[in-house]
């Protein structure tokens, strides 16, 4: 019997034909031949990662650590003091939680070219429950000095950053996808997502949404809904959170006088956590408020459920920007 | 063409060469802790013998050139028995001497633990413990990727595989086949809280690489001549197997009241001590 595939399925295998975000296995098949050090590791989550794109392409520098991550980072950047830059992949709570230290300790401190890219971020596992959701990864990542953090809005934008790290970036980063379900932002093919530069989607003079990850699209659709009430909602996609492009905070603030930082993550120590940074020493007056995970661990349920319930999804958001303005 | 006379004769000029840079390496040790006022006794000086072999006779590299990409790398898992490798580094070039005087002060590239940022000849960090062996099977996949017939070494302490991740890079090396991977462990038997088999057994540890796929040759780590002819034994690097060489080591050795104690893993002699100490070292090689 085939497997049932609709737009709600979970299925591993099957929703696997549903992702639309997890593009860094494809990406990295393309460039492989023009980049032989170039190589890329898992943990027995090679396909629900899409890294086994690449491996099908490269099975010789394509390695299964099997279940062992800790392992796998550090032997990550013993490849990378060879000279090779590794891309490894697994879900984002096995790999910013779990490998924390060896993160740290093997690849931020030394400084190495290894790519860690944590997959089915903040809610996305849903009813896998709590071992499953990475709430705290943002906040973990982005204080490990030398370590950017780049959570981007959807494949095109996580394929165009890819390519950029491999042609021209030095030094270690963790991208931040989720599991790949999301609705596109970006068109393909055109440029537009710059590591560490912010991308302004949409005008507004009322309120500023700061949105990284999947909450982009999310806080593209609250801003439509704003517009139909009159209110217009300036939409910035901070894809790069570490280093945070300063200028488009400080500008939004100065302009439209209110920011609202929108994450799938806790509010703590993650993108509202470092805007609110550098607003504080800006001395720049603006109203400001942190929507996401309110410091407590998720429920259990379906995602769009979830991301209904926690007010992540266009109406949820559009829902926090009024009641926040409206103070 | 050497008779077999000068042959045993080389030979023996060889391993007294060897013992006398392990002492000078003791006598460092000692001296570089009477300035940091702490550090790993007991560890290094179980380690002296293996670092002098390797440094003296079983490693290819260049210490004019650190980043050669041809080298054999050697990884320290037991990051903390460095003071007893820096040494060793300085004498065979990597860095002058003098530096050696910083030793543990604001901005020295000298610590407690080794850092391939700060000191050529380094290269890999380390200092938790557990991580050594895992950074050496990725280097050794990056060789074998390079097409290089280079050894990656990696000093593992007895107490050091007591870390889980130890058990996951045996387990990847054995499966990814790594023959270029030589770990050293350095079973001295000693951890900071009391002696290993006591605190948290290990045992047995053939069986336990062994059956992860490993290569194990077993040998008295003090024992120059044996040393030298276990790594000159080591299986070709593009055989299939990884290799361990068990090293049965005393902690402190060298230094009569030190060793078999644990009280002196981590430890500062006092003035009176020092020169105790010093003299026995200095007695030991003739």
């Amino acid at each position: 019997m085939a497997v049932q595939l609709q737009s709600e399925s979970w299925e591993l295998f099957g929703s696997l034909k549903l992702a639309k975000q997890l593009t860094a296995g494809e990406t990295l098949a393309r460039l492989g031949d023009e980049h032989p050090e170039i190589v890329a590791l898992c943990a027995d989550l090679g396909y629900p990662t899409r890294l086994a794109d690449f491996g099908k392409k490269f099975p010789d520098r394509f390695f299964d650590f099997g279940i062992a991550e800790k392992n796998m980072v550090s032997a990550a950047a013993g490849l990378a003091a060879t000279g090779k830059i590794p891309f490894v992949a697994t879900y984002a709570s096995f790999l910013g939680l779990l490998c924390c230290e060896q993160i740290r300790t093997d690849v931020a401190y030394p400084n190495l070219n290894v790519r860690l890219i944590g997959t089915h971020t903040g809610i996305a596992m849903g009813f896998y429950g709590s071992s499953h959701h990475a709430t705290e990864d943002i906040a973990i990542l982005r204080s490990m000095a030398n370590m950017a953090v780049i959570s981007p809005a959807d494949g095109v934008a996580f394929a165009q950053m890819i390519e950029e790290s491999v042609a021209s970036y030095a030094g270690p980063i963790y991208f931040r996808v989720s599991r790949g379900r999301e609705e596109t932002v970006y068109t393909e093919g055109r440029p537009g997502n710059k590591i560490g530069k912010a991308n302004v989607l949409r005008e507004g003079r009322d309120i500023t949404i700061i949105a990284c990850g999947i909450e982009v699209k999310a806080s593209l659709d609250a801003a439509e809904f704003l517009a139909n009430q009159g209110i217009q909602a300036r939409v910035i996609d901070m894809h790069t959170i570490k280093p945070l492009d300063l200028d488009a905070v400080l500008e939004a603030a100065r302009e439209t006088g209110a920011i609202v930082t929108v994450e799938e993550h806790n509010i703590l120590g993650g993108l509202g956590g470092a805007v609110a940074e550098v607003l504080m020493e800006s001395g720049i007056s603006c109203k400001f408020k942190r929507h996401g995970i309110m410091d407590q661990y998720a429920l259990i349920g379906k995602p769009y459920h979830l991301y209904k319930h926690y007010k992540l999804d266009g109406n949820g958001i559009a829902s926090v920007v009024n009641d926040f303005l409206s103070r | 063409m050497n008779s077999p006379v000068e042959i045993v004769d080389k030979k023996e000029e060889l391993y007294q060469r060897i013992r006398r840079k392990a002492q000078m390496s003791r006598a460092e040790v000692v001296r570089l802790i009477a300035l940091a006022g702490s550090g790993h006794y007991g560890s290094s000086f179980s380690c002296a013998e293996i670092f002098a072999t390797l440094y003296y006779h079983v490693m290819k590299y260049d210490s004019k050139n650190p980043k050669w990409k041809e080298r054999d790398r050697f990884v320290m898992g037991k990051g903390h028995a460095a003071v007893g490798l820096y040494p060793i580094l300085a004498d065979v070039g990597f860095f002058p001497k003098e530096e050696l005087d910083t030793y543990t002060e604001i901005g020295s590239a000298f610590g407690d633990h080794p850092d391939m940022n700060k000191i050529p000849g380094i290269d890999f960090s380390s200092g938790s413990l557990g991580h050594g062996i895992s950074v050496c099977v990725g280097m050794a996949l990056g060789s074998r990727m390079d097409g290089l017939q280079n050894r990656i070494f990696c000093l593992l302490g007895d107490g050091e595989i007591q870390e889980g991740q130890v058990w996951e890079a045996a387990m990847s090396a054995g499966n990814f086949q790594l023959g270029n991977l030589v770990a050293i462990l350095d079973n001295n038997k000693v951890t900071v809280d009391g002696f290993t088999k006591d605190l948290m057994n290990i045992y047995p540890i053939r069986e336990k690489w062994e059956s992860f796929g490993w290569n194990v040759v077993e040998v008295n780590g003090h024992d120059v001549p044996a040393l030298v002819a276990t790594f000159d034994a080591l299986p070709a690097p593009l055989s299939e197997k990884p290799t361990i060489v068990i090293c049965d080591t005393i902690s402190g050795k060298g230094v009569s009241f030190m060793e078999h104690t644990f009280e002196w893993h981590v430890a500062n002699l006092a003035d009176e001590d020092i020169k105790k100490a010093l003299l026995e070292i200095e007695r030991e090689v003739k």
